[in-house]
């Protein structure tokens, strides 16, 4: 579903993504975790080319985003991104939001479009607040609109960027059950995540990052069990008991 | 001598030579030229204003365009127009177009009054360079994010343009735009010396048939203060019914 081979990126003299080769398979749910400034938000950023890359090959949904010829826009229409931020349009109601681009992109009519949009709100559980403007709901809320709309283009691969660390504690639950009930119904999903729970629970790999360079690759109960590399371990004492690191 | 304000003057102080006239410019022929004159001031700005702020905005995406010829051209047209006098560009296109025009259109444009022609064009030109960057400074003020979210959602960049960001820019621009608006009206009064009939020119009309100059004037003032304050008032009232809908109660 997603290829990436020799993949190489720069930020003029920072070298953010080094030699990464990752496969996801359909289906799967892929969580990638690392400190910040490891290279996992761009990372996930190369597969709809919000990030384009500079060396390597990318394969997503059988399209080569090397290639100049690919058409991005059919790639991106194929694959939902969640922002850390949301980034719902604000001049537009809930409703809008999800139909805009399933009316526009892929020609839904209108009735058809609203109708598939209240299921996902229904799913989401924010059916009520059809008629909302962003800015009248809370951040959790924000976020479940935003996945309803990734949702209403019926993606084949669903990415999401940190969609939590933006939210207060007591929301971050109802955005994650979202995620979870997702992720079993077998959506291709790649998650950057420092939410461990989340990848103890639903994930089947784990990628671990730092320096731009993948560190370690494992199922979850192997990742959090027995991890591998020093920085992993470190990163994983980090997150699970701050209060005892010793930080450096 | 003669009275102040018809009502004897006060012994003692200097005294106007001067007998005020309001009636003039309350009813009567005088008060029709005047009505005629803001009737034609209203259609001017309000032809000139929408065709400025379509061109407004389509030079607006040409000075964001990716290509840098594109941008190259956007950018002159903004320098020359900011940068000339309104009155030497209704000028050039009242007494210079025509010469380079063909017959039949300066036929066509003669009979249907090439005056208001030449200075809607001139106007809505003028106009357009200065609603075309308070476009662009709105759409700078719209996070980046929006793009990156349009596009990964599949639009292109002049669909999420169309549908994400100008959307959010122009209710941003709005304040700017009103100021257009008005600068539009009082920008219209320059049409009097190619010989529009608007409301300037009906009142230098009224003064060089009364000689009641104080009160043409007078009257021109106030309609134009009047048409900017209610302008303002109602737009006011929109933008903050419009804006707040998206906020928080």
């Amino acid at each position: 579903m997603i290829t990436f081979k020799g993949v190489h990126k720069w930020f003029k003299n920072l070298h953010v993504l080094n030699d990464i080769n990752l496969h996801v398979t359909p289906g799967e749910v892929l969580v990638v975790c690392g400190p910040s400034g490891s290279g996992k938000s761009t990372l996930i950023r190369t597969i709809n080319q919000l990030e384009p890359i500079n060396e390597g090959t990318l394969i997503v949904d059988g399209m080569d985003l090397s290639d100049k010829k690919t058409d991005i826009n059919k790639l991106r229409a194929e694959v939902g991104f969640v922002f850390q931020q949301f980034n719902l349009y604000p001049h537009l109601s809930v409703i809008n939001n999800i139909t805009l681009a399933p009316i526009k992109i892929r020609k839904t009519p209108k009735a058809e479009a609203e109708e598939q949009a209240m299921a996902l709100l229904e799913r989401v559980g924010l059916a009520e607040k059809r008629d909302a403007y962003p800015l009248q709901l809370s951040g959790g809320q924000q976020q479940r609109v935003a996945i309803a709309r990734g949702l209403a283009m019926q993606p084949r691969i669903m990415l999401f960027d940190e969609p939590t660390s933006a939210l207060d504690p007591e929301m971050i639950g109802e955005v994650l059950a979202v995620m979870k009930d997702l992720a079993r119904s077998g959506m291709t999903m790649v998650v950057v995540t420092h939410e461990m729970g989340f990848a103890r629970e639903v994930a089947h790999r784990v990628v671990f990052m730092d320096y731009g360079v993948i560190l370690e690759e494992a199922p979850p109960n192997e990742f959090f069990g027995n991890p591998q590399h020093e920085r992993a371990q470190q990163f994983l004492r980090q997150l699970l008991t701050p209060m005892q690191c010793e930080c450096p | 001598m003669q009275p102040l304000l018809n009502s004897g003057p006060p012994k003692g102080l200097p005294v106007l030579n001067y007998t005020f006239d309001w009636s003039i410019i309350t009813s009567g022929q005088y008060f029709d030229w005047l009505v005629s004159g803001l009737v034609t001031t209203l259609k001017l700005s309000a032809v000139s204003i929408v065709m400025a702020f379509l061109l407004g905005l389509l030079i607006a995406v040409m000075r964001m365009a990716h290509s840098k010829p594109i941008r190259w051209l956007a950018l002159a047209y903004l320098e020359f127009f900011r940068n000339t006098p309104l009155l030497v560009q209704i000028f050039f296109w009242y007494f210079g177009s025509y010469k380079i025009l063909p017959v039949f259109i300066n036929d066509w444009l003669n009979e249907t009054g090439f005056e208001f022609a030449a200075a809607a064009i001139a106007l809505t030109i003028y106009t357009s360079a200065f609603i075309a960057e308070d476009i662009r400074s709105g759409v700078l003020s719209i996070p980046r994010e929006q793009m990156e979210a349009a596009r990964s959602a599949g639009f292109s960049y002049l669909r999420s343009m169309q549908y994400i960001i100008l959307p959010q820019a122009v209710r941003i621009t709005i304040p700017p735009l009103v100021n257009q608006f008005l600068n539009v009206a009082k920008n219209s009064s320059l049409a009097m010396t190619i010989g529009v009939m608007e409301m300037t020119y009906q009142a230098r009309q009224v003064e060089s048939y009364t000689f009641k100059g104080f009160e043409a004037f007078t009257a021109a003032t106030v309609v134009y203060l009047a048409l900017s304050i209610i302008i303002t008032v109602l737009v006011n009232v929109y933008n903050e019914k419009v804006l707040n809908a998206h906020k928080a109660a």
